[in-house]
């Protein structure tokens, strides 16, 4: 195909004016780091929240939570982002107001792989062995603390593949924000293909996503490492540094989760079953 | 046609969207989702058979292509190939369906490989006691166990390519999501048709999420 030819033809020029546009990129990584991280923290605490709140043992607790996480993974991400964008602004005095872009960008992301990472807690709150639940019986510990610190720190080495897994999605989700006006790095990258051609353009724009993924992932890795060393399941980050650059969904563990209920819903590349 | 623009719903507006989001919209949104399934159901289990029998210098490539296109946008991947193919294919609901397929392919051949790695080590020593031929080996012996225990996995992500559908409206083919945004934009009013696009989503994917829990504990 010409385009394949063309795209080593004109590498150099090509690259020259990816040189030349370096500022709009850099504001459109920005944005997407932004929409990334900021997406990122507030699914993390709705993860928490509601994840926590699905093993409560109050009923109405459990089924508000239910509803909420039900209704976040069921309607789409776009849907939810179109609705933000689209359909807020219409809606009567107290809801109807214009947000900014960035913000319907977070919020979208954040509620809906908040909602997938609240199944995520849950499943691996629900892994921790029931001995150590007795444990913080024997130990006559408040439950607050007994989560707090005996089973918390354990889920959290358990489910942080997953929720790597989950960071990934939500950056790639990231890249429909543009259709609501927030001008990220696919935005940046499109506006380069009037002078690049359509095949350098979108290498470019897929290897800068598959970076910035790889920066989640060695993140992640090194978070992982680390809580599973702090309850003495494995080296210290400092003895292992080449697991940071271990690809995502390779975690070991993944063999044998199709066969473990308790750990099916971590299964998989994205977070298995508890994505759908 | 809305007298009163400040109500939180108007059921004319939704009498009207209705038909059509089901009828056109939905229609095409279930179409890109079976045959995009279909798709990475097979693919998926070529790939993870490739990465299980090949050598190093087949298999290398392969796992880095299959992590590539697992970890960058499916938007991005969908405009691309759009621009790229939109001379040469009509249909751009087709190529939609190909890019979705090959996506959840990079997915559905890790669950495969996760499948295939939970077939005991004595299943492939019976085989080869038994000297079955190895293609025979593959199909009677390992798939069948395999694909037995993947296949919740394999319907959950069925159920999340459902939901991300959607991203087609970038390439403009006309499916729920689009068919929502058209009548929002010709009549100026988004509340009934972007909330039922929603609604028929839930409708669609809760009740299956539940079918699906249900045989993950029967399997278990």
């Amino acid at each position: 195909m010409d385009g394949v030819i063309g795209f080593f033809q004109d590498l150099g020029p090509n690259l020259q004016l990816v040189w030349d546009r370096m500022p709009m990129i850099l504001d459109g990584v920005q944005v997407t780091l932004l929409a990334t991280v900021l997406g990122g923290a507030l699914a993390l605490v709705i993860a928490f929240v509601f994840g926590i709140a699905q093993v409560s043992k109050f009923m109405v607790v459990r089924g508000v939570a239910r509803v909420f996480v039900e209704f976040f993974r069921g309607t789409s991400l776009v849907v939810q982002l179109f609705w933000l964008a689209f359909v807020m602004p219409q809606l009567p005095y107290p809801l109807g107001f214009r947000l900014e872009p960035l913000l319907i960008g977070v919020l979208a992301l954040g509620l809906n792989y908040g909602a997938y990472a609240a199944e995520v807690v849950r499943g691996s709150i629900g892994s921790v062995p029931k001995g150590q639940y007795e444990a913080i019986s024997a130990l006559s510990l408040s439950p607050a603390r007994g989560m707090l610190r005996i089973v918390i720190p354990q889920a959290w080495a358990l489910m942080l593949p997953s929720l790597s897994n989950l960071w990934i999605q939500l950056l790639k989700g990231s890249a429909i924000v543009n259709t609501v006006l927030l001008y990220d790095l696919f935005f940046q990258v499109e506006q380069l293909r009037d002078r690049t051609g359509t095949w350098f353009a979108y290498s470019f724009a897929l290897l800068s996503y598959y970076l910035i993924a790889w920066l989640i992932v060695i993140l992640m890795n090194g978070l992982e490492v680390r809580a599973k060393h702090r309850i003495g399941r494995g080296p210290a980050l400092s003895q292992s540094w080449g697991s940071l650059f271990r690809p995502p969904g390779t975690s070991g563990r993944s063999a044998r989760v199709v066969r473990d209920h308790s750990e099916a819903k971590l299964a998989g590349p994205m977070g298995g079953g508890g994505l759908a | 046609m809305n007298p009163e623009p400040n109500s939180w719903w108007d059921w004319e507006h939704a009498i009207a969207v209705f038909p059509d989001l089901l009828l056109q919209g939905f229609k095409i949104t279930l179409v890109a989702t079976v045959l995009g399934t279909l798709l990475a159901l097979v693919l998926g289990l070529i790939v993870a058979i490739i990465r299980r029998s090949t050598p190093p210098i087949i298999n290398g490539p392969v796992t880095w292509i299959v992590e590539f296109i697992r970890m960058t946008p499916l938007v991005v991947q969908l405009v691309f190939a759009n621009l790229v193919l939109s001379p040469y294919v009509d249909s751009s609901l087709a190529i939609g369906i190909w890019v979705l397929g090959i996506h959840y392919t990079t997915y559905m051949a890790e669950v495969y490989r996760a499948g295939i790695d939970s077939v005991p080590k004595g299943q492939w020593e019976a085989a080869t006691a038994l000297s079955l031929p190895r293609l025979r080996t593959w199909r009677a012996v390992v798939v069948p166990q395999a694909v037995r225990n993947t296949l919740p996995a394999l319907g959950n992500y069925a159920i999340s390519m459902f939901k991300e559908t959607p991203f087609l409206f970038v390439i403009y083919v006309p499916e729920l999501l689009n068919v929502a945004q058209n009548y929002g934009s010709t009549h100026f009013r988004y509340t009934e048709a972007i909330t039922l696009a929603g609604l028929i989503f839930l409708a669609a994917s809760y009740p299956t999420s539940l079918l699906i829990r249900r045989l993950e504990k029967k399997l278990a």
